[in-house]
């Protein structure tokens, strides 16, 4: 891969998700494609020369000198306020990427495909599902979305639309739920894992992302159901939790 | 992902100043525990540099810490680093 540049970005739309979730599309000059699950470095320059950079998942498919970040703002974060917040379409950022070849998957791979995200880790897997989706591809695949409640779960719309044609899409909602809401409304565990997902037997590919008590709880889960720890990949982010 | 803790597929690109080769799928051994991870799957947290930890006995595998234009690499808990070259 050699070294990478530093690549100028500009803003193209700034849309909002949830309350506390945007998405940023960029137009990249230089860039060369990426597979669904890789990051981009951002880099942000101050005017004293102060320079903060952050990794985030690439939201969308491979798709020319188009990439999507979706940011969640963290509070007390260096760079995601700024790209919530203060981003507008005509500004420029810094920067480089496609970066990361362990927690990928495009649909040459093939599945049964096993999603398991909590929060604003559905970036990295909703980029293979859209991927998965631009290619017209049948591969068996579940997605198991954790949310705090329904106004909280990013993309909700788009995935009511790609649900189906092989792809099974379940929420659960850890906080709050709407009136009358008949799913899952508890963390992810064991049993709802081995309700939902494809058998250990089956042989999925198998990503997990999410805060890291989430992806630690649910990987040891999948262990304990029998999945191979090696068909397990994980990436998680977040407060250390101890 | 704007936190102090993260894992090595956020380290990739700083990894790539340093490594030639694509990190996140190179396999270390940690010299503690004697685990097989990807660099992907391992604890990382950021501070002046970044401290790689094995996710399984919490031990330091490797810190990069990078001023101006120099970086210094600590290697000490990594019995072996297994990259795939080109």
């Amino acid at each position: 891969m050699g070294r990478l540049n530093w690549l100028i970005a500009e803003a193209v739309d700034v849309v909002p998700e949830t309350p506390r979730v945007k998405t940023v599309s960029l137009e990249v000059p230089g860039w060369t494609g990426h597979v669904p699950g890789q990051h981009v470095d951002v880099r942000l320059t101050a005017e004293d020369g102060y320079q903060a950079q952050r990794s985030y998942s690439i939201a969308s498919p491979s798709d020319r000198t188009r990439v999507e970040l979706t940011v969640e703002r963290l509070d007390d974060g260096e760079v995601s306020p700024y790209l919530t917040d203060e981003l507008r379409p005509g500004d420029q950022i810094e920067l480089r990427g496609p970066v990361g070849g362990y927690f990928v998957w495009e649909p040459s791979r093939g599945g049964p495909l096993f999603l398991v995200a909590g929060g604003s880790g559905i970036v990295p897997l909703m980029a293979m599902l859209r991927s998965r989706a631009a290619a017209g591809s049948d591969v068996p695949a579940v997605l198991l979305f954790s949310s705090r409640g329904w106004e909280d779960v990013i993309y909700r719309d788009e995935l009511e639309r790609i649900d189906g044609n092989g792809l099974r899409v379940v929420h659960t909602l850890t906080r709050s739920k709407p009136d009358g809401w008949a799913g899952y409304d508890r963390r992810v565990d064991a049993a709802m894992l081995a309700e939902v997902g494809p058998r250990a037997n089956d042989r999925p590919h198998v990503y997990v992302c999410g805060p890291t008590p989430f992806v630690e709880a649910v990987a040891t889960a999948l262990v304990d159901l029998g999945h191979e720890p090696a068909r397990i990949k994980t990436e998680r982010f977040g407060p250390t939790g101890g | 992902m704007d936190e102090l803790m993260l894992d090595g597929n956020a380290a990739a690109g700083l990894l790539s100043d340093v490594f030639a080769v694509e990190m996140t799928t190179a396999i270390g051994i940690c010299d503690g525990c004697g685990a097989v991870e990807a660099v992907g799957a391992v604890r990382v947290f950021r501070g002046a540099g970044i401290v790689l930890r094995c996710p399984h006995c919490d031990a330091v595998l490797m810190t990069v810490v990078t001023a101006e234009s120099r970086t210094w690499i600590d290697l000490r808990g990594l019995r072996t680093l297994e990259l795939e070259t080109p």
